[in-house]
């Protein structure tokens, strides 16, 4: 009975997953039909973002990586809203995923606080920094922050294609730093049904990187799961497990207040940003469910693609090449 | 599994505490999003700016779409709640307020605790996050 349903679930996947694989494209050309003089209701394009988010969500929770990162390299891409708009809205999109996620993580002690505090007070303060400055420079002309972001995606890409994770990376030493912070603790690993005690290194450094982080994170409304995980886990030496959820909990903190100046602008229109949070949040528990019978891997590789040709489409755009239409 | 080993497994006590006031302020954010959007798009109350003249204009910067719909910026759209377009904003807002209420929760535990690099850490977050929120940082002037 379990098989039927799986299969009949997997059937369902594959025509689902050749729709989103072409999705972007669909977007781009109704986006076309559109500029050449289509004239659509005020209706269509929040139905449009509400589905495309739905699908975005899905894909984000299976291929591991956050809403934002996708949502503003796709929709500034292939939707006629402005970057600023849309990097407002893919903060508060990143903020809403990682508020939902954030009680469960904390309840089984995968997010750590006494690790999220430090690093998160360093990535929100300059996340506000950032956020002032993609403001200033989208003012002086978006191009700028379009090629900017086309080239932040592009090395995001490669950062996720080509990263190697530690599942549980050996510390010797816990530095100073990590030691007065107190930074460590234990987890209950459900799969390896054991504890696991964890602690960190080389803090200082790894905090110089959430500076920088933080400015990514609030000049593009990115969010910044992409960047924090790598620097949790190879840099400070956490376990994977832990890093993935610090991480996501971090990003509830750091996108918050680089939403706050955002949203203070005047760059969250309703319209687009209640369709995208609830469009994206619906998505993210299909996701969760269809985990479970996916193949990760494959979706992985897809995002991949999805989020390069998304770089590269802002690129495009921000230089005015026109090579990808 | 070693008792002792899965008391040191299980999460601390603020790490609860936040967790459970996440767990029911982001279900309110939510709804209140879904129900000022529903009301918004209903046309129960009247629009400060018109539907078309947003989706009009929502291809140009942030800075001409607000003078051509006459928004405000910073916590201007307090005045206009009688609008259902601003209505939405409530939701936004409560979603960025949910992280300040954790901390000051989390700030009163370190304190009791007598926990001072974190009491210092949660007090510095609760100013950064309350400046970012309270407009000053080149909102208004508009």
């Amino acid at each position: 009975m379990l098989n039927i349903f799986r299969n009949s679930v997997t059937r369902l996947l594959v025509p689902a997953m050749v729709f989103a694989l072409s999705y972007p494209l669909t977007a781009f050309a109704t986006e076309q039909v559109v500029i050449n003089g289509g004239d659509k209701p005020w209706w269509f394009w929040p139905i449009v973002l509400f589905f495309f988010c739905f699908i975005l969500g899905i894909l984000a929770v299976m291929a591991g990586v956050g809403g934002g990162v996708l949502y503003v390299p796709l929709v500034s891409g292939f939707f006629p809203f402005h970057i600023d708009f849309v990097r407002g809205v893919g903060l508060m999109v990143a903020l809403a995923g990682a508020l939902a996620a954030g009680p469960g993580l904390l309840r089984r002690n995968l997010a750590n606080l006494r690790l999220a505090l430090p690093v998160a007070l360093i990535a929100s303060t300059f996340s506000i920094i950032g956020a002032m400055l993609g403001l200033y420079l989208s003012a002086l002309n978006p191009d700028i922050i379009q090629v900017c972001l086309g080239a932040t995606i592009v090395a995001i890409t490669a950062l996720i294609a080509f990263s190697k994770n530690s599942e549980k990376p050996i510390v010797t030493k816990q530095d100073a730093i990590s030691h007065a912070l107190g930074l460590g603790g234990v987890y209950w690993d459900e799969g390896a049904r054991e504890n696991v005690e964890w602690t960190t290194h080389r803090t200082l450094l790894s905090m110089l990187m959430f500076v920088f982080i933080g400015l990514v994170a609030g000049m593009f409304g990115l969010g910044a799961g992409w960047a924090n995980v790598p620097v949790l886990n190879l840099m400070m030496g956490a376990p994977l497990k832990v890093s993935v959820a610090t991480s996501k909990f971090l990003l509830s903190i750091t996108d918050t207040s680089a939403a706050w100046i955002y949203m203070n602008r005047g760059c969250v229109i309703p319209l687009i940003g209640v369709p995208s949070i609830v469009g994206l949040m619906l998505g993210s528990l299909l996701g969760v469910k269809l985990l479970a019978i996916a193949k990760p891997k494959m979706i992985r590789y897809f995002v991949i693609v999805i989020l390069l040709f998304a770089g590269l489409k802002a690129m495009d755009k921000g230089l005015g090449l026109g090579l990808l239409g | 599994m070693n008792t002792q080993v899965s008391l040191a497994a299980r999460p601390s006590k603020e790490q609860v505490i936040y967790a459970n006031i996440l767990v029911v302020g982001v279900w309110v954010g939510l709804a209140l999003l879904f129900i000022t959007y529903a009301v918004y798009l209903s046309g129960l109350m009247p629009h400060h700016v018109d539907i078309s003249l947003v989706t009009g204009n929502w291809d140009k910067g942030v800075h001409e779409y607000l003078e051509i719909t006459h928004s405000p910026q910073g916590w201007g759209w307090v005045s206009l709640l009688g609008n259902g377009d601003f209505l939405n904003y409530i939701g936004f807002a409560f979603l960025g307020l949910m992280t300040v209420l954790c901390y000051l929760v989390l700030l009163k535990g370190y304190i009791a605790k007598k926990d001072w690099i974190y009491a210092v850490i949660a007090f510095l977050e609760i100013m950064v996050l309350s400046l970012a929120a309270s407009g000053l940082l080149g909102s208004g002037g508009h």
